[in-house]
């Protein structure tokens, strides 16, 4: 469990990374956190000729919260973002989602945006950016381009990114008014990478009653699978509507596949369950955000 | 006695150095040694056509590649058999470096050596071997088969086959009386494959003195005395000139009681070879597929019952996986089949197993060593017998139980040491009694209708196991009173985090009557004590334990003996406080340990003003007798071994109430107790410590463990993504209490605590499941996604 050898880059500044990784091509990798990288190199399942550590440019350990939403720099890792208030109150579900990311050590390490490029459909932080309609920042030699979550998650373990290009930062937009979140998974252990994981978001109108309901499902098919519910849900209050119809609108549309933790059957069956739980819980969310609003209107 | 340290909750002298980095593992040591590493075969089954390491050659810093060709004498020659069976007809052992044929994926094929590791792996990947395929055997039943053999003179792929039978007490075999019994059931039981999994892998580091011609291993082993016999006969060096080592070592859990591993005979070769100090640390994926196994078993039970739920007739088929080798004989299916039996009296028993040949990892005794299967089998029948006639599940236990006063109880088998299985000391009915209170057995149903008005399925296990421990040949101690007063104590077995150093501390002192500050432990290391046998079967305390508390009297019979002369009392006046001997009554006529050292070693040289008091002109010695008279030696220490004619059984009791969620599925603990039973309490605290450790791995078995492997002999998951072993999150705290029934067989009345916690644990989680769910359990580990089937199953079932 020792990697092959690869010339290692330790740029100062971006110019200098993007250049590293320019020449090295389809043969480069960039290291931030190394929560998946380093592994993959040791078990030798991974051999890039060039590691571009992004370690030294602390100018991508940013995050920057605003009314649009929350922009997360390369190098900030889950730790921190997790912990941030600003973020934490723009787009709440960051903070709901990382909490089920993997182990405290793993989190102080691992980077939001390295786990968005790594691109694991079983992992948390894709499904939260694809359930946002968020994107990625690329960069490269002389430009840069963002990427819409769509585009962006192109199968297991593959992304939009090409060789030669970086993930700088991500963007996790906000929800409009009377939005609630919520992320429900179960996973096999506390921390492990979610047998079935779903993410929810919530918007009600005036009235408390559904406008826009979404879900992004994670560890069912090769990238988030996102679904929009809205109209299953109806413009109804959340209590009156059929849970069941709309787990089962959820259910139609994923993919799940039989591994040695669980059949795809129990994957599809779970992924019902914790629709149900998570839209739920966001629609509380929202109606809690919708009271708090108004109470702050009133005062 | 009057130092009080036995049976106190001391606290570990070793973790103080252990949790601040002051450990030294194997990979902490000898950091400009050269590494080995190994090709391994990709294959389960293959033939090996041709090995070519050209490529390899041009690696910069390599510096030796060896194959099977290259190893000389003995090295070359299948690794040792380490304990024949005449049951065990087939006994096949695998070659340091495979020769012609590989049997599993991970068997050795090529040693490299280079400068260091990463220069090593590269090299490895650089070595083509040409494999030609054969078919693989995979799945015991498959196996059983014998469709295709794993080795081609062994017909059927059936290594051992063993039946044991004891007869009624009125002369019934187990199938008459099964026969003739009022109630029968049978019912196929299975358990998967789990591993010990230490944290530490294994590890050999070596380092060759020419000026000496001698030899020093360190090992991450659990029997460094017989490494080092295995390795000066492999090597073919005199046993003198072999030192091994075993520095603390991260976990063992059984896979490091086999030896020598391919790496621990290769690695002291090379580096004599070599002339070089030489290293191999194991990694984790090695660790997967390289080392061992254990769990794997498929049980076919028939019972005969009266209506009281008394076993009157008892036959249990077992098809034990053994995997591609017996290198450890056939101790696991052997344990198994006679500990079974638990604390039950059953009328007639039979029990036969065939130990089958698979092409995958072979299979060693892991922690608890086939008894875990065991109790699955003989509580999941108490269960059944319950069901079957509608009782309380403790009733029918209670009814089956061997009573206080029936023993030494004779179970009418051979056990694992080859002695009869004869149980010294327990009292069942006891700890069942507190078993009960303890979890509130008999409000548990109320609790139960509570939990299901409000949606929840919650249910109650219990689980009852024997457990013969300290088994021999034997152990020794040795005991030093050194002139500045401070005892050392050495034993051969080894520590793997037992806590061993804080233990044998607290029986020298007080047997010595010596603060536990003056005493030092060493164990495991062949320069300080030649003779042992090693760690497992829970045998440390029991049987190092009693060996060191009889060299201890020795040196202290010695002790008061000079002492007596120099306070000119009776020894039998005397008793030693705090390291001072002194006259009963007397504080005053006193002498120090320290001195007493001192004078029991006559010199001719003074190197301090201390020992000027026992120096020829310094007027002590009596002209009319020899300095050191017959039959005494010099110096104030004692050696003394212990070897007990049989083992001493242990026993326990676990309870769980679990929690199935009825969407997800989802299997939650929300309480576990246990009842234990190790006779005389060394320790509590360590005690404990060593329940609470079995346990987790008992949920681990119960709940995440199995080695998945496909058809092809592939192991699915090997490594800590995907092997699921419990976090601290996944085990429930876990409540103890003791019963102490001392054993009759030894000094120290004690019995062994090791493994005891891992027993029940699938027996009872099953149980509770079953209860919670009223759907039958009988394969262990259930994840959710298992429950959620079963459910399904048990619905269309009901349908149809």
């Amino acid at each position: 469990m020792k990697p092959p050898p690869f010339d290692y880059h330790r740029p100062a500044g971006l110019g200098e990374a993007l250049q590293a990784l320019a020449e090295a091509g389809s043969h480069g990798k960039v290291l931030a956190g190394g929560q998946s990288l380093i592994p993959l190199l040791n078990m030798r399942l991974a051999a890039p000729g060039h590691l571009v550590d992004i370690n030294g440019l602390t100018e991508l350990a940013t995050i920057s919260a605003d009314a649009s939403g929350v922009r997360v720099g390369a190098l900030a890792r889950h730790a921190a973002v997790e912990r941030d208030g600003s973020a934490r109150a723009v787009q709440p579900l960051l903070a709901q989602a990382l909490a089920l990311v993997a182990h405290p050590v793993i989190r102080n390490r691992g980077t939001v945006v390295g786990s968005l490029v790594h691109a694991d459909p079983s992992a948390e932080m894709p499904a939260v950016l694809a359930l946002l309609g968020g994107s990625v920042r690329l960069a490269r030699l002389g430009g840069e381009r963002d990427v819409h979550a769509r585009d962006f998650f192109v199968g297991p373990l593959e992304s939009a990114c090409l060789p030669g290009e970086m993930a700088v930062s991500a963007f996790f937009p906000a929800l409009p008014e009377r939005s609630g979140t919520a992320f429900c998974e179960v996973a096999r252990r506390h921390g492990d990478y979610a047998v079935a994981g779903v993410a929810a978001a919530v918007t009600l109108d005036e009235d408390f009653r559904i406008i826009a309901a979404r879900v992004a499902c994670v560890s069912v098919g090769p990238v988030p699978v996102v679904v929009d519910v809205t109209g299953v849900c109806g413009q109804r209050p959340p209590a009156s509507v059929d849970w069941d119809e709309v787990a089962r609108a959820v259910q139609d549309r994923i993919e799940p596949e039989g591994d040695i933790h669980a059949t795809a059957g129990y994957r599809r069956h779970l992924t019902g369950v914790l629709v149900t739980r998570a839209l739920r819980g966001a629609a509380q969310d929202a109606a809690r955000s919708g009271a708090n609003d108004a109470g702050e209107g009133r005062a | 006695m009057t130092t009080k340290l036995f049976g106190e909750r001391v606290q570990r002298r070793e973790d103080a150095r252990l949790i601040t980095g002051q450990g030294r593992f194997l990979d902490d040591l000898g950091a400009n040694a050269l590494a080995a590493a190994f090709v391994r075969s990709p294959h389960a089954h293959a033939r090996i056509r041709d090995v070519d390491v050209s490529a390899a050659l041009d690696v910069e810093g390599l510096v030796a590649i060896y194959t099977w060709e290259d190893l000389p004498g003995l090295l070359a020659e299948p690794l040792p058999l380490l304990i024949p069976h005449p049951a065990l007809t087939h006994g096949r052992t695998g070659h340091a470096l495979a020769r012609d044929i590989v049997r599993h994926v991970g068997e050795p094929v090529v040693m490299v050596v280079a400068a260091d590791r990463y220069v090593a792996e590269d090299a490895c990947s650089l070595i083509e071997v040409d494999y030609e395929i054969l078919k693989p055997v995979v799945g015991v039943e498959e196996a059983a088969e014998a469709v295709n053999l794993v080795h081609a003179d062994v017909p059927g792929n059936v290594g051992a086959h063993l039946v044991q039978e004891v007869p009624s007490p009125d002369g019934l075999s187990a199938r008459e009386a099964i026969e003739a019994a009022p109630h029968t059931l049978a019912f196929r039981l299975d358990i998967e494959r789990s591993a010990s999994m230490p944290l530490e892998g294994k590890g050999v580091y070596a380092r060759w003195d020419a000026d000496d011609q001698s030899l020093r291993v360190y090992s991450s082993t659990q029997t460094s005395t017989s490494v080092r016999m295995a390795v000066a006969a492999k090597l073919g060096l005199p046993l003198p000139k072999v030192e091994v080592v075993a520095p603390d070592v991260g976990g063992g859990f059984g896979v490091k009681i086999v030896h020598p591993w391919p790496e621990e005979i290769l690695v002291p070769w090379a580096a004599r070879l070599l002339d070089r100090e030489v290293k191999w640390t194991e990694d984790r994926r090695e660790h997967f597929i390289s080392s061992a196994h254990e769990r794997a078993q498929v049980h076919h039970v028939r019972v005969g019952f009266d209506d009281d739920g008394r076993v009157l007739g008892l036959d249990v088929n077992i098809l034990h996986d053994h995997g591609a080798y017996t290198p450890y004989g056939i101790i696991v299916p052997i344990i198994t089949s006679t500990q079974l039996v638990g604390p039950y009296k059953i009328g007639a028993y039979r029990v036969e197993f065939s130990s089958i040949y698979t092409n995958t990892v072979q299979v060693t005794p892991y922690r608890g060593a086939g008894r875990p299967q065991g109790v699955f089998c003989m509580e999941r029948t108490m269960d059944r017998i319950a069901a079957h006639l509608g009782l309380d599940r403790t009733e029918v236990r209670t009814a089956n139980f061997i009573q206080p006063g029936e023993f030494p109880y004779d179970q009418g088998m051979t056990f694992q040491d080859g002695r009869p299985l004869i149980y010294d000391s327990g009292d069942y009915p006891e700890s069942l009694r507190m078993l009960k209170e303890l979890i509130g057995w008999d409000s548990f149903p109320a609790m139960k209708a509570e939990a299901a008005a409000e949606g929840r399925a919650i249910g109650i296990g219990v689980g009852c196991y024997v457990e013969g421990t300290g088994v021999g040949p034997y152990e020794g101690g040795h005991v030093q009173i050194t002139s500045d007063g401070r005892v050392h104590v050495s034993t051969g077995l080894t520590s793997q985090g037992q806590g061993h150093e804080t233990v044998f501390a607290q029986i020298a002192a007080t047997e010595l009557g010596v603060p536990i500050e003056k005493v030092s432990v060493v164990t495991g290391d062949t320069r300080r004590f030649g003779y042992a046998v090693g760690t497992f079967a829970s045998r440390a305390a029991v049987m190092s334990g009693n060996a060191i508390a009889l060299a201890c009297r020795k040196v202290r019979d010695k002790a008061l003996k000079v002492a007596a002369d120099a306070l000119e009392a009776d020894p039998r006046d005397l008793e030693i406080t705090d390291g001072v001997v002194h006259v009963a009554g007397t504080p005053s006529a006193s002498i120090p340990l320290a001195t007493v050292a001192v004078l029991s070693n006559p010199l001719r040289y003074a190197f301090d003003k201390e020992t000027q008091r026992a120096t020829q002109f310094a007027g002590a010695q009596d002209d009319d007798r020899p300095p050191v008279a017959d039959g005494e030696e010099p110096g104030m220490e004692g050696k003394d071994y212990y070897s007990p004619i049989r083992s001493t059984f242990a026993s326990g009791m676990h309870a769980a109430i679990v929690e199935t969620d009825p969407l997800t599925a989802e299997i939650k603990i929300l309480r576990y107790v246990v009842v234990h039973d190790c006779g005389k309490l060394i320790n509590p605290m360590i005690v404990e410590g060593q329940i609470h450790g079995g346990v987790g791995q008992g949920v681990g078995g119960a709940l995440y463990e199995k080695m998945v492997y496909d058809e092809h002999g592939q192991l699915l998951n090997a490594s800590f993504m995907d092997f699921l072993m419990p976090y601290a999150t996944e085990v429930p705290r876990i409540e103890t209490a003791h019963l102490e029934t001392p054993s009759p067989l030894n000094p120290l009345g004690v019995k062994g605590a090791g493994e005891a916690g891992v027993i029940p644990v699938s027996a009872v989680i099953a149980a509770a499941i079953e209860d919670a769910e009223g759907i039958t359990i009988d394969r262990m580990p259930i994840s959710p996604s298992d429950l959620y089937s079963l459910r399904a199953e048990t619905r269309l079932r009901k349908i149809q």
